[in-house]
């Protein structure tokens, strides 16, 4: 079973350093913060066009014919694409930096 | 979905396409048939160059079912977007937006924020901790045999369902616009998609995702950008000029439109009540996190860093993708629907039928040179689709099923391969079987339930078994079947199968999409009986997590598990 490949005086090494403690609990938050706010703006969204779809309707101008809810889908496409570069970015730097040093203090 | 895969699959079966390019004065239909083969040609050999050429670099079971693990992110991210943009998506998505407006967009972007999520939660943990299935994931601290083969009994409910869809789809696609026979465009696909996979596995599937991309990607932008420039790039215009032209056209859908009254720039009658929307955009975005071949992706990258990097470029070129697709509906509206020569008058449809409003539009676009080119670009698409599906169900059999459930993992990589491989074939035979079977059938529940069983049931228990330490064998087991059961029985029993499929009356469950209750049920279904297994087992599993979490965060241990 693949799970024996991490033998247990390791985990137990790792899991009591602080950085280790310090990635776990940083990152997780972090990647729930975003999962909800990409949560949040995709379902307020659905609510929109599950109650009150006309609304989507609204021009953006009196003089235009195009509808607020164009803007809207193409900004939710930008925001899922800003989401996944906003927590690239610090992945590649933070994160990555925590795991190097843990992995340096193992040796 | 259900309503995209409808509209793909409404293409008519005649060959009422090429009749109505035929009927066109001049080169039209010669122009269609033979750039359009020519086409296909040069990319099918190609592709099978590629494949001849991984097939030598295919040497052990890392090779063909992950590349290796040589993939880099930005490839993986092309290869992910080639793996997901189906030509129900390219097709579908941009016939509903030049038929119906703005709901073509609901779709799109249901599509897209699956990815977002994906990475957060999912995607480096997928890497460190899977080697080629995510049943992998699911099995680290779990029960092997029992976990193993629920999850590979999900994948292959998914994996057959979405293959029928598309084999069905492609083959009236073929049939429409290379004039081919609906059996022999079939059987093409299938002989192909088990070449590539069995012969090429991974390396050669990543690359025919790749190239199929880039080529959808490079085709959608140049029709996009004609249209956008039909107005002299000018928004306001190009909606105005699109506006204008739904008052006069023939088109069934649009006169509806008008007649009714209905704003084209507003959600209309697609998403019926409050329940079927939440329920659609939950089986939307997290079916995409559970659908196997789009899982199995992750573990072609050698590390965790370029697994987020891949998802960061897929959801880049996927949300450009969908953004185009916008432009190419709205831009058919205003330069395909005024022109007789695209219209099937009499039906009141386009020609070939509304899935080929991008189509059209590419030659009201580019000419026949550039028809030529993104018909051979939507046969490329259907392709890249089904060898990712076949790969992953192949895995399953051998990985899963063979090697760990009934082998215990004690068998040698050349015999894994072989019944991978063995498994390839089977998995093109009875797709092809099953898609000749259901050419006159209505399939277009296929697909909707295939993200529905992936949303249902793999989803919750490799999200479970990543982030709850308290989840067991008997949790993921008991709520698992209950996801896939409860999804199946309520879509039989639902509209699409119960009365448009069997012919009965009135449907015994009365939403569409049964997303909210069946992944409820899988959740709680966990959640419950593993709370309630107090098992020795169940002690040792939730020991484990540590030493999973461990691997997950750190990575530590995946190359020695690669090597196995």
């Amino acid at each position: 079973m693949s799970n024996e490949s991490v033998d247990s005086e390791l985990v137990k090494r790792i899991t009591a350093n602080p950085k280790y403690q310090e990635l776990v609990i940083r990152r997780s938050c972090f990647a729930w913060i975003l999962s909800v706010v990409m949560l949040i703006i995709y379902y307020s969204f659905i609510v929109i066009v599950a109650f009150w779809p006309k609304s989507l309707g609204t021009k953006i101008s009196p003089d235009s014919v195009i509808s607020v809810g164009i803007p809207f889908g193409v900004f939710i496409i930008l925001s899922a694409f800003l989401l996944t570069g906003i927590y690239v970015r610090r992945a590649n730097s933070k994160y990555d930096a925590l795991i190097s040093d843990i992995k340096e203090e193992l040796k | 979905m259900n309503q995209l895969t409808g509209a793909l699959l409404s293409l008519p079966v005649a060959l009422w396409g090429s009749a109505a390019w035929a009927a066109e004065p001049g080169k039209a239909d010669a122009g269609l048939n033979i750039t359009a083969i020519v086409m296909f040609f040069i990319f099918v050999v190609v592709t099978l160059g590629i494949t001849y050429w991984a097939a030598s670099r295919t040497k052990s079971t890392k090779d063909f079912y992950a590349a290796g693990g040589g993939i880099t992110g930005f490839q993986n991210g092309l290869a992910i977007a080639g793996d997901y943009m189906s030509a129900a998506s390219f097709l579908g998505i941009s016939a509903m937006v030049f038929a119906k407006g703005y709901d073509g967009l609901i779709y799109s972007i249901g599509f897209l924020v699956g990815w977002p999520v994906i990475l957060f939660l999912m995607a480096e943990q997928l890497r460190n901790l899977g080697r080629y299935t995510f049943a992998d994931i699911v099995s680290f601290r779990l029960s092997q045999v029992p976990i193993r083969t629920l999850s590979a009994m999900g994948t292959l409910c998914t994996v057959i369902l979405y293959l029928i869809a598309q084999m069905v789809g492609a083959g009236q696609l073929i049939k429409t616009l290379f004039g081919l026979p609906y059996e022999y465009a079939v059987i093409v696909v299938g002989v192909l998609m088990v070449l590539y996979v069995a012969f090429g596995g991974m390396i050669a599937t990543t690359w025919v995702q790749i190239i199929k991309a880039v080529l959808l990607l490079t085709g959608a932008s140049f029709i996009a950008l004609v249209a956008l420039n039909h107005t002299g790039f000018n928004l306001e215009l190009f909606f105005k000029t699109a506006m204008e032209s739904i008052k006069t056209s023939a088109l069934a859908d649009h006169k509806k439109v008008v007649a009714d009254n209905k704003d084209i720039f507003a959600p209309g009658g697609l998403v019926s009540d409050p329940v079927s929307a939440i329920s659609l955009g939950l089986a939307l975005m997290f079916g995409t996190a559970g659908l196997p071949h789009i899982l199995m992706r992750f573990f072609t990258v050698p590390n965790a860093k370029e697994a987020r990097k891949s998802v960061f470029y897929a959801t880049g070129f996927i949300g450009y993708f969908y953004i185009l697709t916008f432009i190419i509906g709205f831009g058919a509206v205003m330069m395909v629907a005024p022109n007789p020569q695209y219209m099937d008058t009499a039906k009141g449809v386009l020609a070939g039928g509304n899935n080929m409003a991008a189509i059209h539009l590419a030659h009201a676009t580019g000419g026949d040179l550039f028809l030529g080119f993104i018909s051979a670009v939507a046969f490329a698409t259907i392709l890249a689709v089904v060898s990712g599906l076949t790969l992953a169900g192949a895995s399953a059999v051998s990985h899963d099923l063979f090697a760990n459930a009934i082998c215990g993992g004690k068998v040698n990589e050349a015999t894994e391969m072989k019944v991978s491989k063995i498994s390839a074939l089977v998995i093109g035979m009875i797709a092809i079987w099953l898609g000749i079977q259901f050419e006159k059938q209505n399939v277009a529940f296929m697909v909707g339930l295939a993200f529905a069983i992936a949303a249902s049931a793999n989803f919750p228990i490799l999200f479970l078994s990543i982030h709850w330490k308290g989840l067991t064998t008997r949790g993921a087991m008991i709520g698992g079947s209950l996801g896939l059961i409860t999804t199946v029985v309520m879509v039989v029993l639902s509209k699409t199968v119960w009365v448009d499929v069997l012919g009965n009356k009135a449907p015994l469950f009365p939403y569409k999409d049964p997303a909210i209750f069946s992944m409820t049920l899988a959740f709680v279904g966990c959640w419950i009986f593993s709370k309630l297994d107090f098992s020795e087992q169940a002690k040792i599993e939730r020991a484990r997590f540590d030493a999973q979490q461990v691997r997950c965060e750190v990575g530590i241990g995946i190359n020695e598990a690669s090597k196995h």
